[in-house]
């Protein structure tokens, strides 16, 4: 029997269950490329859920309508419409934002996240379902590249979204704001979260063990 | 005599300098993804070598005939997108028809080339940083090369590890993406040759 799916178990599941970046890898280049600093970080988080939750739910609405064959060309075009509104909007209002994301604004596009969502959920689900899963998804996007930016600035720069932090004696790691210290953070705290979700599913079956 | 010079020099810091995977940070999906095996890897290379030269082509035409002279720039995502997809399509009969070996050899990775955001990467940054054809048309050619090269180092560092103990909880991407933070240090040795 299939269970029904309720709010919030999806929006759960974007968070944690299924993360975008730590679980299911997707998305790797912005996560990379523009979490030089937390504010960057949780910009582009906050632009891709906005897309992600406009073109799921759009996509879910027109999912009868779309023929089989041409779906992801139709995908694309509307994920696509709401990446130049996100685009102008930011270029109208947060200036220094659309600046430091630059190129990688108009690559939410390409995002492999968004795509896979309105494969693997917005076409088949309902609209309300849908947007709550691109909520879910686009949070736990930006939670992770959040914390990323947050270690690769706190260390590279010695300070948290602008401010000082680490105190005038602390000489900063540079090479973590440089290209490859957003491999090596990254690639870390993939690793860690591994470890944590390991700990957590052995807690999780030990607990349904004892029950049994 | 400079101007030769300048474009060869163009030419070397787009595959180094300027590497789309360690540098510019674009194609990670793929280079992540289907680096494996060095054959499979040398085959998305190489479509992706071509799909790449052919779209910074096509983007630049028609962003500067089309697109700015109908004052329809913000439309570029869209339509960028639109030729890219298409040229895939394309490139895919094309290949299909022409040369059935080589497309039982890169078969799959065909469509996933429109997804990969070199190539859309590729095309924006030529409008942003005011190329003309010839220099957009390079820097498609030779950037596209540089992520063959990526991919493929990467490939073969990959073979070795599948046999070297690694602990568990980083077995997989998590070492992966490390070992290209190691490489992209390597890169960096590169920076400032070519401007």
């Amino acid at each position: 029997m299939e269970k029904k799916k309720s709010l919030f178990s999806v929006f759960f599941n974007g968070i944690v269950t299924e993360n975008p970046t730590f679980r299911l890898v997707l998305g790797t280049c912005p996560t990379i490329a523009v979490t030089t600093s937390a504010i960057n970080g949780i910009g582009m988080g906050l632009a891709a859920t906005f897309v992600l939750v406009g073109s799921n739910f759009v996509i879910s609405l027109l999912r009868i309508f779309i023929p089989d064959k041409v779906r992801i060309p139709a995908f694309i075009v509307v994920i696509c419409t709401f990446v130049t509104m996100v685009q102008m909007l930011l270029q109208a209002y947060v200036p220094s934002l659309y600046e430091s994301l630059g190129l990688f604004i108009p690559l939410i596009v390409v995002n492999c996240i968004i795509l896979a969502r309105a494969e693997a959920f917005a076409s088949k689900n309902g609209p309300l379902l849908s947007a709550m899963d691109g909520l879910g998804m686009g949070l736990g996007f930006t939670i992770a590249i959040t914390i990323i930016g947050c270690i690769r600035e706190l260390f590279g720069t010695g300070t948290l979204f602008g401010i000082p932090i680490m105190g005038a004696s602390y000489q900063p790691m540079l090479i973590l704001v440089l290209a490859p210290g957003g491999f090596i953070v990254f690639g870390t705290v993939l690793g860690l979260a591994n470890i944590i979700m390991r700990k957590l599913e052995a807690k999780k079956a030990a607990k349904e063990g004892a029950k049994a | 005599m400079n101007e030769v010079l300048r474009i060869l020099l163009f030419m070397v810091s787009c595959v180094f300098t300027h590497n789309f995977i360690f540098s510019r940070f674009l194609g990670c999906c793929p280079f992540l993804g289907v680096s494996n095996k060095v054959e499979t890897a040398v085959g998305m290379g190489i479509a992706v070598t071509f799909v790449m030269a052919l779209a910074s082509l096509f983007t630049w035409v028609v962003y500067h005939l089309i697109l700015v002279p109908l004052q329809l720039a913000y439309l570029n995502t869209i339509a960028f997108i639109l030729i890219i997809a298409a040229l895939v399509q394309f490139v895919e009969m094309f290949i299909k028809k022409s040369s059935p070996s080589l497309y039982k050899a890169l078969g799959i990775y065909l469509p996933l080339i429109t997804t990969n955001c070199a190539v859309l990467g590729v095309a924006v940054l030529n409008i942003s940083e005011e190329y003309n054809l010839l220099y957009s048309v390079l820097n498609g050619t030779f950037g596209a090369l540089g992520f063959l090269l990526a991919i493929v180092l990467m490939a073969g560092v990959r073979e070795r590890l599948e046999t070297s103990d690694i602990p568990v909880p980083f077995r997989g991407f998590p070492i992966c993406i490390i070992i290209a933070g190691l490489m992209s240090v390597a890169f960096m040795g590169f920076s400032g040759i070519g401007g």
